[in-house]
C-alpha cells in the first residue's frame, strides 16, 4: 500500500460457499471514511451477502479484511461491532423492540454493554442521552414514543441514531429507501450527508438507480458473486450501470404492445373499505393493462385486497364478464376468476418453507389429484416445470425451497401459480419492488403477454416509468379515492404525479 | 464454533443437519442398545410389544394433536378430550346398558363436540390456539368431572340413588385395549394420518396454511374452513384415544386422559424434525412416542424407582430435543 491506508475500509479477495451456491466468488471492496459508496447489483449478486461478511454474519469467509491498512479479523457480529462497523438491515424491525421506547431502542448497546457493575436504569439521564443523539442526527422523534408506533422511516432514523452511539465508522444500510416516500427520502440523504461531513463512511445499496447520484461518491457493482465494475459515480451512467449488473445490452425495458383491448370485462362500482377505500369505481377491458397509480398510502394495495375479498369489511359491487359475483373471501374470488399477486411477496405471496412446486400449484391443486383428492406428484411436477421454464425461474428444481431463491424469483413463483389458475381478472400490486432490473423485464413481458391473451389487468404501482410504459389507461389514487382517470398515451408522468400528490390541475 | 465446525466438512455434508434429519432415531438407537446391553429382557418380544402397547394411547392422542400443529395451531385440551370420550363410552355401557356401536359413536360425537367448539373459537377470535384451548382444556376437563360426578365410572359402581350400575361393559369393547388390536389401532390412524397430510390435497393445504396463513388465504384457500377441519380431527383421534383407554382399563376413571397431554406434545414436538420433515408429521410423531415408550420401559427394567423416573425421563427428552433443534440457524 502506497497510498495512507488510514480512513480505509478493503475487502479482498472475498469467497464464500453455502451448500450448492457460491455466493461470493473472490470479491474486492474497498470504501472511504467520509464518502458513501453505492453497492449495486441484481438481486442474487452477492451484494448483500458480502456485507453480512463484513458485518460478521458470517464466520466461514476466505479473504482478507483490512481496516486502515491494518488485517483485522471479523468473524462474528461482536468482531466488526468492535471494528466500527454497523449494520440497519431493510427489515427495520427485526433490530428494534417494538414494545420499548424510542430511547431505550437507541441506548441499547449501551444498555446491554455499559452498565458494567450497575444494575438500575436512569431513565432520566438514558432519555437525555438518547435526546442528545438525536439532536446530534438533526433528527426530531420524542424518546418516550413506543418504537411501535412510528413510521418506517422514523424506524430507520432510531437504527442509525443507535449505530451512532457507538464509536461507527462504517455504516452499511441495506436498501433503506426502497419502502420510503420521496419526502422521507429526502431527510435520509440530508442524515446521511451530514454523517459523511463528520467522516462516517457510508455503503449504501439500493436498487433506485437516480437516487444514487444523489448521494454517493463511488460505486462497486456486482454480479453472479463477483465485482464486475467500480469507480467514481459521476464516470458512469445508469444506462452503464445497468448494462454490468445485466452483464448484456440492455434495450427497451418495456414490451411493445400491440393488442388492442376488447369489451368491458371487470367492473367495479362503489368499493368502500373502513376509512381506507372510500367509493372507487372502476372498471377493465379484456385486454387491458390499467394501471393503479398512487403515493405510498393512497389506498392501492387495500383497494387491490378489497378487490379480492381479502379484507372481510368490503361493500360495492363487481361484476366480471356482466355476471355479479359474491364476493366475501379471496376464496370466492380465485373460484370467480380473479387473481391477485400481492405487494408483500414474503409474507402474502410465497411459502417459504416449501418446495417451488408446491408454491406453484396451490392455488390449482384440485386439477393435480386422482381419484378425488389423492395428489398426483408427477401432474404437480409437470405443470410446474412449465411454469419453471415458462418463466425462467432459476432454480435447481422443482424440489428446491422457495426461502432459497432470490427475490425476484420468489416473486416470478408469486405470480406463476396465478397463470396455472389461467384467471380472467389479473391483480398486481407492486409485482417489481425489490426485483432486479433482469426480472423487472421478464414481469412486464409477463404482464403484456396476459392483456394479449384477453385477460384484465390492474397494475398498481407507485413507479411512474412503469405506468407510462406499459399500461393503457390509469386511475390515479389519492386519499382513498379515484381522483382521475387518465389515457397514458395522452399523459405525462408530471400530470400524473399532480393528481397522486392531490394537485387539481385546473 | 458451530459455522467452523460445519465448514470443515467436505463435500457440502453438515453434522448438526445430519443430527437434525436422525437426531431421534440415533437416540432410539442409542437407548436400546443401552437397555439391551444393561438388561436382559429388553429384546424379548413381549417386552417390543409391550413397549408399543404401552406408547399406542399417546400415539393416538399425539397424531392428533400433530394435525392441529400442521394447520400452526395448538390443541392443548387433547388430553380433556379423552377424557370425556372415555367418560361418555364406559358411562353407555355402564349407566346405560348400551351397546359396543353406541358407546364409540358416542363417545365419537362427544369428540366432535368438542372439536367444533374449539374450532368455533379459535377461527372466531383472534386468540391464540395455545391460550384457547388452554381454557377449553379446563371446561372440558371440568364437564368429564361433572359428567361422571367426580367418580370413577366402573361396572358395579354404586350410584347416587344408591343402587349398583347394572350394565356391563362388552368383552369385544376389552378387546380393542388388548394386543394386537390397540396396536394394529395405532398403526392405522399413523399411517392414515401421515398418508392424508403428505399425500392429498387437504393436507396439502393444511401445511400450507400453517407455513404461512396469510398467503394461504390469498391463494384462494379457504383457510378457516381447514383449520376447522384440523380442530375436528385432532378431537376425533383424541377421542378415539379415550375409548382406548376406557377399554385398556375397563373403566373411565377421574381425568383419565390429562396425564398423556404432555407426552402427545413431547412426541409431536420431537417428531417435527425426523427425516428433516421440519414440520409436525404423523412418523415423526410415533418416533416421538417410540422414544418415549423405550425409555420409560428400559427404565423400569434398570429398575429405577418410580419416584425418580421423571428426572432421567426428562434429562433424555430434553437432550433429544437439543438434538433435534440444533439446527437453529438464523
Amino acid at each position: 500500500m502506497a497510498r495512507t491506508a488510514e480512513g480505509l475500509l478493503e475487502m479482498r479477495g472475498i469467497s464464500i460457499a453455502f451448500p450448492g451456491v457460491q455466493a461470493l466468488d473472490g470479491a474486492d471492496f474497498t470504501a472511504s471514511a467520509g464518502r458513501a459508496h453505492a453497492l449495486i447489483g441484481a438481486n442474487g449478486a452477492g451484494k448483500s451477502t458480502l456485507m453480512k461478511v463484513l458485518a460478521g454474519a458470517y464466520g466461514h469467509y476466505a479473504g482478507e479484511i483490512r481496516i486502515d491498512g491494518r488485517t483485522v479479523n471479523i468473524r462474528t457480529p461482536g468482531d466488526a461491532k468492535a471494528h466500527g462497523i454497523q449494520v440497519v438491515y431493510q427489515e427495520v424491525d427485526t433490530a428494534l423492540v417494538p414494545n420499548l421506547s424510542v430511547g431505550e431502542n437507541i441506548m441499547m448497546e449501551k444498555l446491554v454493554h455499559e452498565m458494567k457493575g450497575r444494575h438500575l436504569v436512569r431513565w432520566g439521564e438514558m432519555h437525555r442521552a438518547a435526546e442528545d443523539v438525536l439532536g446530534r442526527l438533526e433528527v426530531r422523534i420524542p424518546t418516550r414514543k413506543r418504537a411501535a408506533e412510528l413510521t418506517l422511516a422514523e424506524k430507520q432514523m432510531v437504527l442509525i441514531a443507535r449505530a451512532m452511539t457507538t464509536d461507527c465508522r462504517f455504516l452499511i444500510l441495506d436498501e433503506p429507501t426502497a419502502p420510503l416516500s420521496r419526502a422521507e427520502t429526502e431527510r435520509l440523504f440530508r442524515l446521511i450527508r451530514l454523517l459523511k461531513s463528520r467522516g462516517t463512511g457510508i455503503i449504501f445499496i439500493s436498487h433506485r438507480l437516480p437516487e444514487l447520484y444523489e448521494i454517493c461518491e463511488d460505486i462497486t457493482v456486482m454480479r453472479d458473486g463477483r465485482v464486475v465494475a467500480r469507480g467514481r459515480l459521476p464516470d458512469m451512467t445508469q444506462q452503464q450501470i445497468v448494462e454490468h449488473m445485466l452483464g448484456s445490452k440492455w434495450e427497451g425495458q418495456f414490451p411493445r404492445r400491440s393488442n388492442k383491448p376488447g369489451r368491458v370485462l371487470f367492473e367495479a362500482k362503489d368499493i368502500r373499505d373502513g376509512g381506507k377505500v372510500k367509493g372507487v369505481s372502476l372498471f377493465i377491458r379484456a385486454g387491458e393493462i390499467v394501471g393503479l397509480a398512487g403515493l405510498v398510502g393512497a389506498g392501492k394495495s387495500e383497494l387491490c385486497r378489497a378487490l379480492f375479498g381479502a379484507s372481510g369489511t368490503v361493500a360495492g359491487e363487481m361484476t366480471l364478464n356482466g355476471r355479479r359475483l359474491a364476493i366475501g373471501s379471496p376464496h370466492d374470488a380465485v373460484r370467480s376468476g380473479l387473481a391477485l399477486v400481492p405487494e408483500e411477496r414474503r409474507r402474502e405471496g410465497v411459502f417459504v418453507d416449501e418446495t417451488v412446486t408446491a408454491n406453484l400449484t396451490v392455488a390449482t391443486l384440485s386439477r393435480y389429484t386422482r381419484l378425488g383428492a389423492w395428489l398426483s406428484a408427477a401432474k404437480e411436477r409437470e405443470a410446474a416445470g412449465g411454469i419453471i421454464s415458462r418463466l425462467g425461474v432459476k432454480t435447481p428444481g422443482g424440489g428446491a425451497r422457495v426461502a432459497n431463491l432470490s427475490g425476484g424469483n420468489q416473486q416470478k413463483i408469486a405470480i406463476g401459480k396465478w397463470l396455472l389458475a389461467d384467471a380472467d381478472v389479473y391483480l398486481f400490486d407492486e409485482p417489481t419492488k425489490g426485483v432486479d432490473v433482469g426480472a423487472k423485464r421478464d414481469i412486464y413481458e409477463l404482464v403484456a403477454g396476459l392483456a394479449e391473451r384477453g385477460k384484465g389487468v390492474l397494475y398498481a404501482t407507485g413507479e411512474l416509468p412503469e405506468i407510462m410504459g406499459l399500461t393503457d389507461r390509469v386511475y390515479v389514487m389519492y386519499d382513498g379515492r379515484i381522483v382521475r382517470e387518465l389515457i397514458t398515451a395522452r399523459t405525462s408522468e408530471d400530470e400524473i404525479m399532480l393528481y397522486s400528490t392531490g394537485g387539481t390541475g385546473t | 464454533m458451530k459455522t467452523k465446525n460445519a465448514a470443515a466438512w467436505p463435500g457440502g455434508f453438515r453434522l448438526s443437519d445430519w443430527l437434525y434429519k436422525y437426531g431421534t432415531l440415533l437416540t432410539i438407537v442409542l437407548l436400546v442398545l443401552i437397555f439391551g446391553a444393561s438388561t436382559d429382557h429388553f429384546f424379548s418380544n413381549s417386552n417390543l410389544v409391550n413397549i408399543l402397547r404401552s406408547i399406542s394411547i399417546v400415539t393416538i392422542i399425539a397424531t392428533g394433536l400433530t394435525v392441529s400443529l400442521a394447520v400452526g395451531g395448538f390443541d392443548l385440551s387433547v388430553g380433556s378430550t379423552a377424557s370425556v370420550a372415555c367418560a361418555v363410552c364406559v358411562s353407555m355401557f355402564v349407566w346405560y346398558g348400551q351397546p359396543l356401536w353406541a358407546g364409540i359413536a358416542a363417545a365419537l360425537l362427544a369428540g366432535l363436540v368438542v372439536g367444533l367448539v374449539n374450532a368455533f373459537l379459535v377461527t372466531r377470535f383472534k386468540i391464540q390456539d395455545m391460550l384457547m384451548t388452554l381454557a377449553t382444556m379446563f371446561v372440558f376437563q371440568g364437564l368429564a368431572l361433572t359428567y361422571s360426578r367426580g367418580a370413577t365410572i366402573s361396572e358395579n359402581m354404586i350410584l347416587p340413588g344408591g343402587d349398583f350400575a347394572t350394565g356391563q361393559i362388552p368383552d369385544a369393547f376389552r378387546l380393542l385395549g388388548r394386543v394386537p388390536w390397540i396396536i394394529i389401532i395405532m398403526l392405522v390412524v399413523v399411517l392414515a394420518v401421515h398418508l392424508f397430510l403428505n399425500y392429498t390435497k387437504y393436507g396439502r393445504y393444511m401445511y400450507m396454511i400453517g407455513g404461512n396463513p396469510e398467503a394461504a388465504k390469498l391463494s384462494g384457500i379457504p383457510v378457516n374452513r381447514y383449520r376447522l377441519a384440523a380442530y375436528v380431527i385432532s378431537a376425533l383421534l383424541a377421542g378415539l384415544g379415550g375409548i382406548v383407554l376406557g377399554a385398556r382399563v375397563g373403566s373411565a376413571e377421574v381425568n383419565a386422559g390429562s396425564p398423556y397431554l404432555m407426552e402427545a406434545v413431547a412426541a409431536a414436538f420431537i417428531g417435527f424434525s425426523v427425516f428433516g420433515a421440519g414440520k409436525p408429521n404423523a412418523l415423526g410423531t410415533f418416533a416421538g412416542a417410540v422414544l418415549i415408550g423405550v425409555l420409560s420401559n428400559g427404565l423400569i427394567m434398570l429398575s429405577v424407582p418410580y419416584y425418580a423416573m421423571d428426572i432421567v425421563k426428562g434429562g433424555v427428552l430434553a437432550a433429544a430435543l437439543a438434538i433435534t433443534y440444533i439446527r437453529g440457524r438464523h
